[in-house]
């Protein structure tokens, strides 16, 4: 008994001394960099691969970190929706149909709705049509309390088959010099860093300021975790699920723009596929498919750890036709890790 | 009692922590054959983490727990814990989505022809068990659309539907209102002549007196004493609780009366909401708590749902001479309304976020410059409301879900408060709250009240409507009584009670 009496003291410190700062801070924001080891990890077997290229800023940037800005916003886009507590699957599609529709009336083949459109219509419309795909599922699921999953399942069909529809099956390509937007994109360089990097390093930047540290961001969190609270604390629960639906829509076509930029063209299978990374970037970076949990920074580290392994096995010679089936191993080894590295459950 | 008997469930050194908080440190427990034992604590004591333990759903770091003089079975046999002991929890343990029938023979449903599964057995067999319980449930009702209290029935059948000897109650009763305490007490005291042994945790003491034998005390995750309720009168048994000698305040004793001119700061003009309550009238002065006393089918709480925007209503609502959109909870805080949701466990509080963020939730606007939330100021808030209300955490940081229930309840209080109220709308607020707590909680609407706000106080416990300076009571959605300061508390009952025969 009398061993334990300074322990019962402890326990009690907490309350009798506010200003201390609470363990528990410290030991979120660690979960946060669950996944720097691993990461660390790749860097160094990377290294040991091809000591003369792999550590260099060159590899890194073009090689490395250049393939995956489109699918860090998607992410980002999919964690928004995650941690607001819904499902958004159609964002794979926004990747695809949004530039397509915007590059196919400013360049396409066509005079539907006064096409040719000026070049410079490219960007805002991309947008304004993600938007509108973000308003329509909202409807749905928000006005109508139709099934996340299913509406946007739905949608990513039905835009799907409308892309194909308007690439017809080919590719609009040779992008190159005809669309601004898409040139800077693709090739615009500040401080020779590619312009797209910059982009997701700001939107993210942005995202972890807005989720953290503003109103809007925690009534995120609070709306995933428990709605009737949320709405009992004078939140408009309704609002705040549909304002994120159309941004993480908007964030997808964004996205597409960037994709189609760094290609030079338009394929009718943009973004096909997608949105399987984009979850499991998402849940390896402590995204809770059950809302209301979750860092953008997290994702990030997802985003990058998934990056890095998909370079590593190439350098490590795998073979093309095996590649596939060890990218699923190793993305299950990285769910394990993380969850032993976070010490909490991923649901 | 006798001595040579073998405990039903004896626990010893029972230890348990979650991180840097040590849930239980010494929890010790030895329950008699046929005794109802009583289990008393202040929030966060441990209780709860001793009926984990005893339940085989949670792994003691370190202990000892034996049935009937036998080692405990390991903790993947479920069903070797089941034969010794059922138990209802203290957060509601039902599947929402399944049936009443089928959430009371979950995973033992009765079979038909070829061994499968046999609906219209299920069926019988559910409203044999809810008629032997006097449970006014149908069996084909989804759990989720249960009131607190038959959802609460349903889960007291279900355990001892079991068949176990030894039961344990984690305060059943702190959502149930006086008539359905007295027919559960009645089913104990029944069971208890046919031999079973129950283990019951509440913070109502008189509850205690009335049906335990024996009392255990836990103070500060410890075994503090286990004596017959005979030898412990209330002021020792708190005395154990708290760690000190002194008595309870009688809250509200010394409460002015407010001025018939005091300005109104809640005007109800024939608010209704259809099918539930007809049109009220109420007003709520400045400086006045109005307690609104009623069963749960009286539409008390309906009526608290409509004054603070969640439920879609008729009539008109002034906030401090401001009218307020019907259904619109931002207007409704707006105007000045501070609201504490009647179950906690529902849209009380979001388990997965800090304490620090639950406690801000009404005010994120008022955190910062320009709708910036700054982690500064909302700790600092979240800090003042720990210490104002006394909750037992670890710190802003800790999860609510973490906390036990008295303090999660603490934290929906802070919430409705932070927002700095003309006006606070109350329901059930001491739900699940030790006394020292209670005590502390009215003691802040008490003290908010006296200065200059108003306070609508839901409620069927006497406990809290004592503080009121005024109490109205509904029956079957209709104001039928008023009563000043000083009312005569049994008349008071009857009329709540009075509701089951109208
Ligand atoms: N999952 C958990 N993680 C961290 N701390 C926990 C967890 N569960 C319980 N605790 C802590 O353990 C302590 C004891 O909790 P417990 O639920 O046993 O209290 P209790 O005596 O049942 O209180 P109440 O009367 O309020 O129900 C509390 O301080 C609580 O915060
Ligand atoms: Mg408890």
């Amino acid at each position: 008994m009398s061993e334990q009496t300074d322990e019962r003291q402890e326990d009690q410190a907490p309350q009798q001394k506010p200003g201390r700062p609470a363990n528990r801070l410290k030991l979120a924001k660690l979960r946060d960099l669950a996944l720097i080891p691993p990461i660390i990890a790749l860097l160094i077997y990377g290294y040991t691969l091809k000591p003369d290229v792999f550590l260099t800023k060159s590899y890194l940037v073009d090689t490395v970190l250049k393939y995956q800005t489109e699918l860090a916003l998607v992410v980002l886009a999919e964690a928004l929706v995650l941690i607001v507590g819904k499902f958004d699957l159609s964002l794979e599609s926004i990747v695809g149909i949004a530039p397509a529709v915007a590059v196919f009336l400013a360049v396409g083949n066509t005079s539907m709705l006064g096409a040719p459109w000026p070049t410079w219509t490219v960007l805002p419309v991309a947008l304004i049509f993600g938007a509108l795909i973000g308003l329509f599922n909202g409807l749905l699921i928000v006005r109508f309390k139709l099934s996340a999953f299913i509406v946007t399942l739905a949608m990513l069909i039905a835009l799907r088959g409308l892309q194909l529809a308007i690439v017809g099956g080919a590719t609009i390509s040779n992008l190159a010099n005809r669309v601004p937007v898409i040139d800077n994109l693709g090739s615009l360089r500040i401080l020779t860093i590619p312009l797209s990097i910059w982009i997701v390093v700001l939107v993210f930047g942005l995202g972890i300021v807005v989720l953290g540290y503003t109103r809007i961001g925690r009534s995120l969190y609070a709306v995933g975790g428990n709605p009737d609270a949320a709405r009992a604390a004078g939140i408009r629960v309704e609002r705040v699920i549909w304002v994120t639906l159309i941004v993480a829509a908007m964030l997808a076509a964004f996205a597409g723009l960037m994709l189609s930029a760094r290609l030079g063209s338009v394929a009718a299978a943009q973004g096909q596929n997608m949105i399987f990374t984009v979850f499991a970037a998402a849940v390896i970076g402590g995204i809770s498919l059950d809302g209301g949990k979750g860092s953008l920074f997290g994702a990030l580290t997802g985003v990058v750890l998934l990056g890095l392994i998909q370079n590593v096995l190439t350098l490590a010679e795998v073979k093309p036709d095996q590649i596939q089936a060890v990218n699923g191993l190793v993305i299950l080894v990285a769910l394990v890790l993380a969850r032993l590295t976070s010490g909490k459950a991923q649901d | 009692m006798d001595d040579e008997q073998t405990p039903v469930v004896e626990a010893v050194g029972v230890a348990k922590r979650y991180g840097p908080t040590v849930a239980l440190a010494d929890g010790r427990l030895s329950v008699l054959p046929g005794e109802t034992h009583g289990l008393v604590g202040r929030n966060g004591a441990g209780k709860s983490t001793l009926v984990g333990v005893l339940t085989g759903l949670l792994k003691p770091d370190a202990g000892d727990v034996r049935f009937n003089g036998e080692p405990a079975p390991s903790l993947g046999d479920r069903a070797g814990w089941r034969r010794n002991v059922a138990c209802v929890y203290q957060k509601p343990s039902v599947v929402g989505e399944l049936s009443v029938a089928e959430n009371l023979f979950l995973h033992r449903q009765p079979r038909g022809r070829f061994g499968l599964l046999s609906p219209s057995k299920l069926r019988r067999a559910a409203s044999d068990l809810l008629e032997e319980w006097a449970v006014p449930v149908a069996p084909d009702v989804p759990a989720k659309e249960l009131t607190v209290e038959q959802r609460q029935l349903v889960e007291i059948a279900g355990a001892l539907s079991h068949g176990a000897r030894f039961v344990i109650l984690d305060e059943p009763t702190a959502q149930l209102e006086a008539r359905a305490i007295a027919r559960l007490f009645d089913r104990l005291a029944t069971l208890r002549e046919q031999g079973v042994t129950f283990l019951f945790i509440s913070h109502h003491l008189p509850e205690v007196y009335e049906i335990c034998q024996r009392v255990t005390v836990f103070r500060d995750a410890r075994h503090v004493v286990t004596a017959p309720v005979a030898e412990m009168d209330t002021d020792a048994l708190v005395a154990a609780m708290i760690g000190e000698a002194r008595e309870l305040v009688r809250l509200g004793e010394d409460r002015s009366p407010v001025p018939a001119d005091a300005e109104p700061v809640l005007e109800l003009e024939n608010v209704a909401v259809q099918g539930i309550f007809e049109p009220v009238d109420l007003t709520v002065r400045r400086g006045e708590i109005v307690g609104v006393a009623g069963s749960a089918a009286s539409g008390k709480r309906e009526l608290a749902e409509a004054v603070v925007g969640l439920r879609s209503r008729t009539g008109t609502i002034r906030a401090a001479g401001r009218t307020v959109r019907p259904a619109s909870v931002p207007d409704s805080l707006k105007a000045g309304i501070g609201y504490l949701p009647g179950d906690r466990n529902v849209d009380g509080f979001v388990s997965v976020l800090s304490v620090a963020e639950n406690t801000t939730m009404t005010v994120a606007d008022r955190l910062g410059p320009a709708g910036l939330v700054l982690p500064k100021h909302r700790d600092a808030k979240a800090r003042k409301a720990i210490a104002d209300l006394d909750v037992h955490t670890s710190g802003p940081d800790q999860l609510v879900g973490e906390l036990s229930g008295g303090n999660a309840q603490k934290i929906v209080m802070a919430r409705a408060l932070a927002s700095d109220p003309d006006v606070l709308v109350l329901v059930q607020p001491t739900a699940g709250v030790d006394v020292r707590s209670k005590e502390s909680l009215l003691g802040a609407v008490d003290a908010e009240t006296r200065r200059q706000r108003g306070a609508l106080l839901v409620s069927d416990e006497l406990e809290d409507l004592r503080v009121c300076d005024r109490v109205v009571v509904m029956v079957a959605g209709r104001v039928v009584a008023e009563h000043e300061r000083g009312f005569a508390e049994a008349e008071l009952v009857a009329e709540i009670e009075g509701i089951g025969d109208v």
